[in-house]
């Protein structure tokens, strides 16, 4: 039963969400017509893809990534999959599986990286090895392998699910320290240059609220559960607090970053010193660097020689601090 | 009502029915991370969910580390 005047604001048939920031209800197909739209726009006004692309999702089996590979295969742009197994015990193991049958029952391509058995690590071990909070390590080991996997694979651009909650939660973190090196790296685009690939995130423009209803209305199975190891990171408080002025005031998280990008990026452009400043070659694998081996290597090597840690014995260590 | 609640997974036994929106303010829940599913279709914030619903409520942010 729907309460009376809970209609689609475009058919006037029965709502299935409410969206305070837009101040309406929709029914499924005009939601759905309403995140493709919020991604075309992405793609568009930051020249984010076209359709001769070779794109490659960084997918993780959660609801974003899932969701971006999923509506742009709908919007016609050729994308395969990425997995990278990052050994979280149970939770890796789940996610894995979500991203092979979503890959399986649409006949996608997913290529897979194990840290483990490719690297001889995973991230608890890495955490535990290197005294890094394990998002830390874990952002690192992704980042290379992204990048190292689209160039590897001929693919022109790297797409990430990264949405506008989690975009936003960075930039209150960034500002909150007034971090003019992040600030001014914090783009939806990054271009390929000095042996990176073009790097974008078509989700900007969508919560996380929509792209867990984006799942559900396409029938999307995705993994529900959150990484035990990010339980209690800072990143998880920004977004409660930006949640918390949301409730308050609808539309705040996309006036916050979206008018960054359209107010204050062009202020901070070319204040990046990792931008600026010239890149050598990382002395082991050869990605690009400012020092002679590449944060990657330098985990790696820690990590590798460090017998294997078991999740459960690093979970809590990153509890309120990141 | 039967509600499911995730991370952790749990189940709760209301009575009587009530609004979503309402639900989710008697359980501390922010409407803005969260999403209520009645028999696997999503309801909005005003639909009013009967005392004999079985209704999942599913937190919707990761870490996005």
């Amino acid at each position: 039963m729907v309460a009376v005047g809970s209609k689609c604001r475009v058919c006037k048939a029965p709502a299935i969400i409410d969206l305070p920031r837009h101040n309406a209800h929709f029914c499924a197909d005009h939601f759905l017509e309403l995140c493709r739209r919020q991604v075309v726009k992405a793609i568009e006004k930051f020249d984010m893809l076209s359709k001769d692309d070779r794109v490659l999702v960084a997918v993780s089996g959660g609801k974003d990534s899932l969701a971006v590979w999923d509506i742009l295969l709908e919007l016609g742009y050729q994308a395969d999959g990425l997995y990278i197994g990052l050994g979280i015990g149970e939770y890796s193991e789940t996610s894995g599986e979500f991203a092979r049958a979503f890959a399986h029952e649409r006949n996608l391509r997913l290529i897979e990286i194990s840290l483990r058995d490719e690297y001889g690590y995973d991230v608890p071990t890495a955490a535990k090895a290197t005294k890094r909070v394990p998002c830390s390590a874990c952002g690192i080991s992704k980042r290379h392998l992204f990048d190292k996997a689209a160039l590897d694979g001929g693919y022109t651009v790297l797409v990430t699910g990264h949405n506008l909650d989690d975009e936003a939660a960075v930039l209150f973190g960034n500002t909150l320290r007034w971090d003019v090196e992040y600030l001014s790296r914090q783009l939806p685009v990054l271009p390929a240059r000095d042996g990176f690939p073009k790097k974008v995130k078509p989700l900007i423009r969508l919560t996380e609220r929509e792209m867990a209803a984006w799942c559900i209305v396409r029938g999307i199975d995705y993994l529900v559960d959150e990484c035990p190891m990010a339980l209690g990171n800072k990143h998880l408080a920004y977004k409660a607090a930006l949640n918390a002025i949301e409730q308050e005031s609808p539309g705040s998280k996309a006036a916050f970053y979206l008018n960054f990008l359209d107010n204050m990026a062009p202020l901070l452009a070319g204040r990046s010193a990792a931008a600026t400043h010239g890149l050598q070659s990382c002395g082991s694998c050869g990605a690009p660097t400012t020092g002679d081996l590449c944060a990657f290597c330098r985990v790696a090597e820690k990590a590798s020689a460090h017998d294997p840690v078991p999740v459960e014995l690093v979970l809590g260590k990153g509890r309120g601090r990141r | 009502m039967k509600v499911l609640l995730r991370n952790p997974r749990r189940e709760l036994e209301l009575t009587g029915k009530r609004s979503v929106n309402a639900l989710l303010a008697s359980l501390e829940l922010a409407r803005e991370s969260h999403l209520v599913i009645r028999n696997g279709t999503l309801v909005p914030g005003d639909a009013e969910l009967a005392a004999d619903d079985v209704v999942e409520i599913r937190p919707v942010i990761s870490g996005g580390c």
